[in-house]
């Protein structure tokens, strides 16, 4: 017969093989919550003021202080399900976007870790195309003493991502609540309330001609609506993604659009340019009427135009 | 038990059987009476017991206190009190910045820059855990603790009914898992540890509303019914180190009298961390006066069912006066 060990030797053989596998394991677990991101998930719209991606979330503590300031609530704690930094907010802008409501940026004062800052720290990565080239005018507060808003660097940039489908390019208008009848996003309309946000499908449009990104922009001189000029080359801020070589180009995109009435001369056919004092807040991509969104925010992109 | 047997303990550490040489001659005293007047002691035993029924005082207090906590978080964002602003990892209380040792950690390993408020946050909590004792943090006011005390119970009654049994894990394993996600953090520029956190989890999804995260925390509460008791705070969590670490220099201890002991063990039945009830054990206590090591969670399940009152909270340095 084989020696047996002894009880208390073979007990703590046991507990520390236990140790060694559930150790192991847990280690996995962590291993798998960042592997996502060290593959480069999906890209993220971050809240205002978040620093580069990495070091924001090497420094985001998870403690959503910014989601309790926020009036419009325009910030979501990742998900297990989500992917990559779980418990770090981000913004869906197309449900609901910045708009700057709490008429400064208070996430970033919310934030106890720096991970959302008004200022940089030097020795933190900046990327140029992110600055703006003058601190942002809020057209809520344009009459103030202190129009603008504390905020140096955008968060994204707008784009006519979907040209086709852009009403005021096919010169067409758009009547009734901006969104499907079960959206709930909020959006303040400064000749409705100043200091309330109210649901966005709460005040419904009647315009000749779709100008809705360009009338709920809060932002100056950040959008306009201009005649669309004729035989006019599309410019980088109107080309389709995957013309950008974001996305593979498929069948579908490739095929011819519906044949519209000549622009130029006469015609009503427009279309939203974005200019640089965009920071990318994402309320035009919410409010656009068409679904999918025409107009959208490419998050944590740089002023290019 | 002197600091270093105290951190020792809490690294992982397997208890010592104390040397003769290590007992104060009072303590040998108490041994040797023991031994030799066991009448007289079984006399006393009975006598203490009237004095001390079996009540659940100290642990209605503490899931009070551990509820009104989270319920003062979840409170503050929901119906905009606005007291205790954030979750568990950092939060604001009447604007004061407070921040989870654990969590401020990892985002200093991971981020290498350290912000003002931070450091004050951090401050602030680790001198109120000094004053507070330590581990109390596990006990009184994580989340996940009280969901494990009930999985607990669960667990306890299937072993009594013979369905599962306790499976231990090597205590050292915290340590080596603390070490790791310490250099984890520091070399990936990721809070790796807190997509696990339980607490973190839990915390968030109490104020900000239930996700998938829960899943985890769902998992590890069938693991500790089925298979291991209370392991995830037992062996796993590295925030119970970070603050039992803080515990080493803690006033407010569970002493032990060893005059009051009738070596009966049920404190080290209740116990989370048994290993620091050891000096209960007939014998082994070394001074008359004992307190107990800094991976106590001051609980205070040991002083609800010692059934002679030779647990107790102590203040050290004031007990004296109070």
């Amino acid at each position: 017969m084989a020696a047996k060990l002894p009880h208390k030797a073979e007990q703590a053989r046991r507990r520390f093989l236990r140790a060694l596998i559930g150790g192991g394991a847990l280690l996995a677990a962590g291993g798998a919550g960042w592997l996502p991101l060290a593959y480069g998930g999906e890209v993220r719209l971050r809240p205002p003021g978040a620093l580069e991606e990495d070091d924001y979330l090497a420094s985001c503590i998870k403690c959503g202080q910014c989601v309790q300031v926020c009036p419009v609530n325009a910030l979501i704690l990742a998900d297990l399900g989500d992917g990559h930094g779980i418990g770090a907010p981000y913004i869906d802008a197309r449900a609901q976007a910045c708009d700057f409501s709490c008429d400064a940026v208070q996430c970033i004062l919310a934030c106890p870790t720096g991970a959302l800052t008004y200022t940089k720290p030097e020795h933190l990565d900046t990327r140029g195309a992110m600055l703006m080239a003058a601190a942002p005018i809020l057209l809520a507060k344009e009459k103030d003493p202190e129009p603008t808003l504390n905020l140096k660097e955008r968060i994204g940039v707008a784009r006519l991502a979907r040209p086709e489908l852009c009403l005021a390019r096919q010169g067409k208008g758009w009547k009734g609540a901006a969104r499907a009848a079960e959206y709930e996003g909020m959006l303040r309309f400064m000749e409705v309330d100043r200091w309330q946000p109210i649901p966005l499908n709460d005040h419904p449009f009647d315009v000749a001609v779709c100008d809705l990104c360009v009338r709920t922009c809060p932002i100056k001189g950040a959008i306009t609506l201009e005649a669309l000029a004729p035989d006019r080359a599309p410019s980088l801020m109107e080309l389709p993604a995957n013309r950008l070589g974001r996305q593979k180009t498929s069948a579908k995109s490739l095929a011819a659009p519906a044949p519209l009435p000549p622009a130029g001369e006469g015609s009503n056919r427009m279309t939203p340019v974005v200019h640089e004092p965009c920071v990318g807040c994402g309320v035009c991509e919410m409010a656009c009427p068409t679904e999918p969104a025409a107009i959208v925010i490419d998050p944590r992109r740089g002023w290019e135009g | 038990m002197s600091l270093r047997e105290s951190a020792r303990l809490l690294l992982g550490g397997e208890v010592r059987k104390p040397a003769p040489e290590d007992y104060t001659p009072g303590a040998r005293q108490v041994h040797e009476l023991k031994r030799m007047d066991v009448e007289h002691q079984r006399q006393l035993k009975e006598h203490a017991k009237l004095g001390h029924p079996h009540r659940n005082r100290w642990r209605n207090r503490r899931w009070a206190v551990l509820i009104a906590v989270n319920l003062l978080f979840v409170f503050s964002f929901w119906l905009d009190i606005q007291i205790l602003e954030g979750a568990l990892t950092a939060s604001r209380f009447l604007g004061f910045h407070l921040i989870d040792l654990n969590s401020a950690l990892q985002v200093m390993l991971a981020h290498k820059h350290i912000l003002v408020n931070l450091v004050i946050g951090t401050a602030t909590v680790f001198v109120l855990w000094v004053l507070l004792g330590g581990r109390a943090f596990c006990s009184w006011v994580c989340p996940y603790h009280l969901l494990a005390e009930w999985a607990e119970s669960l667990h306890l009654y299937l072993v009594k009914k013979k369905k599962v049994s306790d499976h231990a894990f090597h205590r050292g394993l915290r340590t080596v898992l603390w070490l790791l996600f310490a250099a984890l953090a520091f070399a990936t520029g990721y809070t790796v540890f807190e997509t696990l956190s339980l607490t973190g989890i839990l915390s968030r999804a109490l104020i900000y509303g239930p996700g998938l995260g829960l899943l985890w925390v769902l998992f590890w509460l069938l693991l500790e019914v089925v298979y291991s008791r209370r392991a995830w705070c037992r062996y796993f969590c590295p925030i119970g180190l970070t603050y039992g670490a803080v515990g080493l220099a803690t006033p407010l201890q569970v002493g032990y009298r060893l005059g009051n002991c009738f070596h009966e063990g049920d404190c080290r039945k209740v116990c989370l961390v048994p290993h620091v009830l050891e000096c209960v054990i007939k014998g082994r206590a070394t001074d008359e006066k004992m307190d107990i090591g800094a991976d106590c969670t001051r609980c205070g399940l040991c002083v609800d069912v010692c059934p002679s009152g030779a647990l107790n909270f102590e203040v050290k340095g004031l007990s004296k006066w109070l």
